[in-house]
């Protein structure tokens, strides 16, 4: 594709975009599986939230 | 009768119904950002910057999504400061890497698009600083979060300094009208876009596609800081309970 006299800075601005974005979405999803991970090994252990017992949710706020 | 954000109140409510919505979101984000990415492709070239004008269909959205961010934490923030809302602090505390970063990717295009234009990467222009200055502010909103251990303080003050720093917004709205270089709003303005529609439509479609980006990287967000502190309190419980059996063994 023919993008004239500036195409290095389109493909730069959009190879920008991607990389940023895909790094961002790849951070979010290990994050997640890294929490999930955290709470089954605890509750393999047998702890369990308070919360679960009582019907609250002491963990937000 | 509970209000639809009062019922969202409830964590394990709110995980079962982001769970379903994020595939949804995240699907129509994909969607919409194919299409745009086409129709910006095909489009017309812009009369006087040509293909350098493609630039727009990133830069805008991630503009808009920058200012859009920062109003969605100041809004949180009063939430958590007014209402007490139990999610509110969880939704100011996710959505500010995911601002920062779509302000990263506005400064960063823009940048890329000032140089063929304007022949610098960059001019200390009242929009230009003013937007670095939200990059900035995003920045120090999760600074100030990480230097307090304290959860609920953290909380507390964060969501001053955020709605304190919303006045940044209507500054980056009417800097162009402060003898600045960069062009004035030709979408988000009184009166018709100056915009033609054959670019209109793609940027359109790029902004929604972008906009629905930016909710499913926010509900992802928000799922994990709630599973974070669920790990957070399974933490307390255990170190209670070795506590608890360590006093045990010392009677």
């Amino acid at each position: 594709m023919d993008l004239g006299p500036h195409a290095a800075f389109i493909w730069a601005a959009y190879a920008a975009v991607v990389v940023v974005l895909a790094a961002l979405i790849a951070w979010l999803a290990l994050d997640g599986r890294r929490q999930q991970q955290l709470i089954d090994e605890f509750e393999a252990r047998g702890v369990r939230r308070r919360s679960r017992h009582a019907g609250e949710h002491p963990e937000i706020g | 009768m509970q209000t639809f954000t009062q019922r969202l109140a409830n964590p394990t409510r709110f995980m079962a119904l982001s769970g379903q919505l994020l595939p949804w979101i995240g699907g129509l984000a994909c969607a919409l950002i194919a299409m745009g990415l086409v129709m910006a492709f095909t489009a017309p070239l812009d009369y006087q910057q040509g293909h350098a004008a493609k630039i727009m269909f990133v830069h805008v959205p991630s503009a808009w999504l920058s200012m859009a961010g920062y109003a969605l934490i100041a809004a949180s923030s009063f939430g958590l400061l007014v209402f007490r809302h139990p999610l509110a602090d969880v939704s100011a505390k996710a959505a500010a890497p995911i601002g920062a970063t779509f302000t990263l990717l506005c400064l960063v295009t823009g940048m890329l698009w000032g140089k063929p234009m304007w022949g610098a990467y960059w001019v200390w222009d009242p929009r230009l600083t003013s937007v670095l200055i939200l990059f900035f502010l995003y920045l120090g909103l999760i600074a100030l979060r990480a230097s307090i251990e304290d959860e609920a303080l953290a909380a507390k003050l964060t969501a001053i300094l955020a709605i304190v720093g919303i006045v940044m917004l209507p500054v980056i709205k009417f800097s162009v009208e402060w003898n600045s270089l960069h062009q004035p709003a030709s979408v988000m303005r009184l009166g018709a876009p100056t915009i033609h529609p054959s670019l209109l439509w793609p940027l359109l479609v790029m902004a929604a596609g972008m906009t629905a980006l930016f909710a499913a990287l926010h509900l992802k967000a928000m799922r994990n800081e709630i599973l974070r502190r669920r790990v957070k309190a399974l933490r307390a419980v255990e170190v209670e309970a070795a506590g608890g059996l360590a006093s045990q063994a010392a009677e």
